[in-house]
């Protein structure tokens, strides 16, 4: 079942992703060559804490952390730590989701570690379009699989990959919930998007094979050839204007990120 | 954080109920109304059989006398399903 929210709960929603913009612009400015991903955890620890909200990872299905930080390779759900530090020309996924009043927000970003080669700038740019073309269906009255059906499209068009075996999801009073938003497919399937919908949209794009396997650690998620993956996220609500990114400030426009 | 994605589901016949029929041959007894039929088993049990989908959908006539084969399911075998009209 699909929990349609409120405008007083998205409301709330929309508060809890403005501290997940400003951690990750402030983790996205701390990015440089040698810090390790265990600095940014703690930063985004601490920030979710000062602001009266607590880190939505941590302790989710036993996750150890607060954030998410996949680097190169890696496609989601890198554990931060002590020993991963970053180095000039990595790329790293910065993913954070915070619970502010019962509700959540949950967002990411994938950052430049330094210069990058051209090939990861272009693998970054377009999954980062493809996010802003599903921001577009999200539409009442589109069918939710025109919205990873844009992805697909987009994705593919450039020559990546669309990972199958991690989804985008509904959020709301539960970080996962109904349905689940999938970044690949026909358009004009699944539910019609009502008003009050809320979905949490990531594509996860690989430079080669779309297959990923999970480490031992049971969370790291690397693609199988080793390529490189990005991932960005926003946390969106349907309204009669069209869609609402909940994480960011209203008087932001533009690209997604 | 995204979410794993449930595993491919089953394919569709792997516990399907209709698998488990036992099939026999009949004779068409009688049409009865809503596509139904009474028919009579080879061991001489009559029954009461429904055409399946798959006949409905493209039409198949059955009349009185037929020879027709008739799938009973184990758990009530009163009751079958024609799935082969013979010529």
């Amino acid at each position: 079942m699909i929990v349609c929210k409120s405008s007083a709960e998205i409301e709330t929603m929309h508060r809890a992703g403005l501290i997940v913009w400003e951690v990750l612009n402030e983790l996205r400015m701390m990015v440089a060559p040698g810090v390790s991903t265990q600095e940014l955890d703690r930063v985004a620890e601490k920030r979710a804490k000062e602001r009266g909200a607590r880190p939505a990872f941590k302790g989710y299905r036993g996750y150890p952390a607060s954030l998410c930080a996949s680097i190169n390779q890696e496609v989601v759900h890198g554990i931060p730590s002590t020993g991963r530090k970053l180095s000039e020309g990595d790329i790293v996924s910065l993913d954070y989701g915070v619970e502010l009043e019962g509700y959540f927000g949950d967002a990411a970003v994938t950052v430049p570690v330094g210069k990058v080669r051209p090939e990861l700038e272009t693998l970054m740019r377009v999954t980062r379009e493809s996010l802003d073309l599903a921001i577009e269906k999200v539409q009442p009255g589109n069918r939710l699989s025109d919205v990873g059906a844009a992805v697909q499209q987009w994705v593919e068009r450039h020559g990546f990959s669309v990972v199958r075996e991690f989804v985008g999801h509904g959020i709301g009073t539960k970080m996962h919930e109904e349905p689940s938003v999938l970044n690949y497919g026909q358009p004009g399937h699944g539910p019609r998007l009502q008003e009050g919908m809320v979905l949490a949209i990531e594509p996860m794009v690989n430079q080669g094979t779309p297959n990923v396997r999970v480490l031992d650690d049971g969370w790291t998620a690397v693609t199988a050839d080793g390529k490189h993956s990005a991932h960005f996220e926003h946390t969106v609500a349907v309204t009669a204007n069209g869609p609402w990114i909940l994480t960011r400030p209203k008087e932001v426009t533009g690209p997604a990120w | 954080m995204p979410r794993p994605q449930p595993k491919e589901k089953k394919p569709r016949d792997a516990d399907n109920p209709k698998e488990d029929a036992i099939e026999v041959m009949a004779t068409v007894i009688e049409p009865l109304p809503n596509a139904m039929f009474r028919v009579e088993l080879e061991n001489k049990h009559q029954v009461l059989a429904h055409i399946s989908g798959k006949m409905r959908k493209n039409f198949i006539r059955i009349l009185p006398g037929d020879k027709v084969a008739v799938e009973l399911s184990p758990y009530d075998l009163t009751r079958g399903r024609i799935v082969y009209r013979y010529k």
